[in-house]
């Protein structure tokens, strides 16, 4: 694999971790942190990927000992995708009842955890 | 094939699943009791089930391989259940503390429709498995199943303002350390194409270390340590603990925190030991930790709110428990496992008669507590029992495992060693007996007007409806936690069970002969027993006693005019806590980039 797909996947978990630090509204700061998992499937998938392999499914057309891709990361990045798909329902909630309680979502003026 | 003990383990984890999910979709159609009863025993029986596989697995390990998928030779995509002592008592520790936690929610909380019962048994089933995995990837997505559960019941009480941005924070910041660690599984899997950590352990062995393996190990790391709440990842611990119901604050403090170091350590062991230098490893864990358990225990005396001053607390306390790790010897470490028990016990108890001050007065505010809980008598007696429990006072766990770390740290040759660990015991148990001394006892300089009109972090409503006298269930949670605190000090040979805990746990190439090749670790050497000795109930003795004084300087601090000298570096202190989700994860990076520095540096 080229190197560009780590370089997207290292750029993304950076982005979206700045994304985080500099948010102004907590949707864009979950929103943020989803952008940096996305860095991680596309480190898992890059770790995984053969160059002219196909798909790791086994039938009439892909014979065993044909090349494919590692199948074990795709099982991974599966995974992280629900994961990911439950705690941003979840973080979104929250924000929707920050939003109910304090009337803003704007971190900086969320303040009644300080010191 | 015949059951074994050690099919015990995916049960611990399955069988709380299991009653989650029954929970969560039967939970409106039954009554309150018959939920209550049907999650009070699923965690009955898992500690029971925990007992046993604690029991058999003696000084060895047992495993399974799930579904039966063994490796062959070193490579495999099996993974794997391990229990050795240390696992097999944590698994323990989390049913008891579950156990408890749930018997003093019977009659707190109006929870409604099951969903609060079967978050914890989500959560309790995530811990289990997590101590259980020898799988990396695996040990990550328990991880993220502990967290998502526990992130929904620190925002339990949607209604409060301040629960939900704890909620949230806790969940942001915990959850892009999870992100981090699975990015650095993903690194690891790139070189080695494994994922079980003796696999890897074995793939690794003794080669010098390369950036990837470098940076690997401090992606992984950082998830583990914002678990764990080390300086400067703890932002989260605070905010979550003093929004989160009492009950579920027990098994935050009581093992889910300790839960991030005992991921560190057994992924170091495994996977890196051979391969990082402990000279290295050992350098930069105590840094974190002496870091972590000075700013813990400066945060802590500044604290009014109850939860929120024990939280400071527990995160002064993961800063000696590093330390005690970062020995990296069975001493050192087993001295430290009896230290967590301990803590859990008192620690818990506390967490939990401030959850009764809550329900009784609607608030945890140190001044606006003032002399009103005088009437409270037994309620004081247990809470100056696990302050002082807290403080290290013999025989105590905490003070048997402090003993025992504080001869590890001078047999290391780090002579500061017993200093610190006296003067932070002191700090934060006297931060807590200040609190009782005024809210129980009502001593203390009267508070001004303008000092209670401050609005305080954290004003919660009352989380239940209980009047008139305390329930028997609340009572017996909070003298069983106080009781597991005292018998981890108590209990004969419990200093030399731990060493030899920790004896398997340093084991790393023993763990993967073990597990790879079925060769069965030497029964472990009989060592001096780890016991009270006279330097160590007398260090106990002196932290108690500065304990009190603390407590007494904090009460009449107004007299004490030469103190205010350290005023403006509190306050300096206190404002790097915003409560902003921003600043908590840039303090992540700069914390990962100390580790990658701490790390990395020397090897260059």
């Amino acid at each position: 694999m080229s190197i560009y797909a780590y370089l997207v996947a290292g750029y993304l978990i950076l982005i979206g971790s700045y994304g985080i630090v500099r948010s102004r509204h907590l949707v864009h700061a979950v929103v943020s942190l989803s952008v940096a998992q996305a860095g991680t499937y596309v480190l898992l998938l890059a770790v995984g990927y053969q160059r002219a392999a196909s798909a790791p499914v086994f039938g009439s057309t892909t014979k065993p000992n044909t090349g494919v891709v590692d199948p074990v990361v795709q099982a991974m990045t599966l995974t992280d995708i629900v994961v990911s798909a439950t705690v941003t329902a979840l973080l979104l909630a929250l924000a929707v009842q920050i939003n109910k309680r304090h009337g803003t979502v704007d971190p900086d003026d969320l303040a009644a955890l300080r010191g | 094939m015949l059951p074994t003990t050690a099919d015990l383990m995916p049960v611990v984890v399955a069988v709380p699943v299991a009653m989650a999910c029954l929970l969560a979709v039967l939970g409106r159609a039954l009554p309150r009791r018959a939920v209550d009863a049907l999650t009070l025993l699923t965690m009955l029986g898992v500690t029971v089930a925990t007992v046993v596989l604690l029991r058999d697995t003696g000084t060895g390990r047992t495993y399974t391989w799930l579904g039966g998928w063994t490796p062959h030779g070193n490579v495999g995509v099996g993974i794997a259940f391990v229990a050795d002592p240390l696992s097999a008592g944590l698994a323990v520790m989390i049913g008891v503390l579950a156990t408890c936690a749930l018997l003093f929610a019977w009659h707190y909380l109006d929870a409604v429709g099951g969903h609060f019962h079967a978050l914890m048994l989500f959560f309790a089933a995530g811990m289990e498995g997590f101590v259980f995995s020898a799988d990396l990837f695996d040990m990550v997505v328990f991880f993220e199943l502990m967290g998502a559960s526990a992130y929904a019941l620190t925002g339990f009480h949607v209604e409060d303002e301040t629960a939900v941005e704890g909620g949230l924070n806790f969940g942001l910041v915990n959850s892009l350390g999870a992100y981090l660690s699975l990015a650095g599984v993903a690194l690891l899997y790139g070189r080695v194409g494994q994922l079980g950590l003796p696999q890897l352990g074995e793939a690794l062995g003794h080669h010098r270390p390369d950036a990837l393996v470098v940076a690997s190990f401090v992606l992984v790391m950082t998830g583990f340590m914002v678990k764990g709440a080390l300086v400067p990842l703890h932002f989260w611990l605070a905010d979550a603990h003093a929004v989160a119901p009492a009950p579920v604050c027990v098994l935050f403090s009581g093992v889910m925190v300790e839960l991030g170091l005992y991921g560190v350590a057994r992924v170091y062991f495994t996977v890196y030991g051979e391969t990082l230098p402990h000279d290295d490893i050992r350098r930069a864990f105590l840094v974190l930790g002496v870091v972590t358990a000075v700013v813990g225990a400066a945060m802590c005396l500044g604290q009014r709110h109850l939860k929120r001053l024990l939280a400071f607390s527990t995160i002064a306390h993961m800063g000696l428990f590093t330390v005690g790790f970062a020995l990296l010897s069975s001493d050192g470490i087993g001295g430290t496992a009896v230290w967590v028990v301990g803590h859990a016990g008192v620690k818990s108890a506390l967490f939990l008669l401030a959850g009764l001050l809550l329900e009784r007065y609607g608030t945890v505010d140190e001044l606006e507590l003032h002399g009103k809980a005088r009437d409270q008598r037994l309620g004081a007696a247990l809470f100056f029992l696990a302050a002082i429990g807290l403080a290290g006072l013999p025989p105590f766990g905490t003070a048997l495992g402090k003993s025992i770390a504080e001869d590890a740290t001078l047999t290391s040759g780090y002579h500061w060693g017993p200093a610190l660990f006296v003067v932070v015991s002191a700090l934060t148990g006297g931060a807590v007996l200040r609190f009782g001394a005024r809210a129980y006892l009502g001593l203390g300089d009267a508070p001004h007007p303008e000092e209670l009109a401050e609005a305080t972090p954290g004003d919660e409503e009352p989380e239940g409806s209980v009047s008139g006298r305390t329930p028997l269930t609340m009572l017996s949670a909070i003298v069983v936690l106080l009781l597991a605190g005292l018998a981890a000090g108590l209990v004969p040979d419990i200093g030399r069970a731990a060493a030899h805990a920790a004896e398997r746990l340093i084991d790393g190439p023993g763990y993967a002969a073990q597990l790879l090749s079925g060769v069965r670790p030497p029964a472990p050497e009989p060592e001096p027993a780890a016991v009270w000795t006279s330097t160590g109930v007398v260090l106990s003795l002196l932290s108690t006693g500065l304990a009190l004084l603390v407590a007494a300087a904090g009460l009449w601090l107004r007299r004490l005019r030469w103190l205010h000298v350290l005023t403006p570096v509190m306050h300096r202190l206190h404002r790097l806590h915003t409560g902003h989700i921003g600043d908590y994860v840039a303090w992540l990076f700069v914390g990962m980039a100390a580790l990658a520095a701490l790390v990395g540096l020397p090897l260059m």
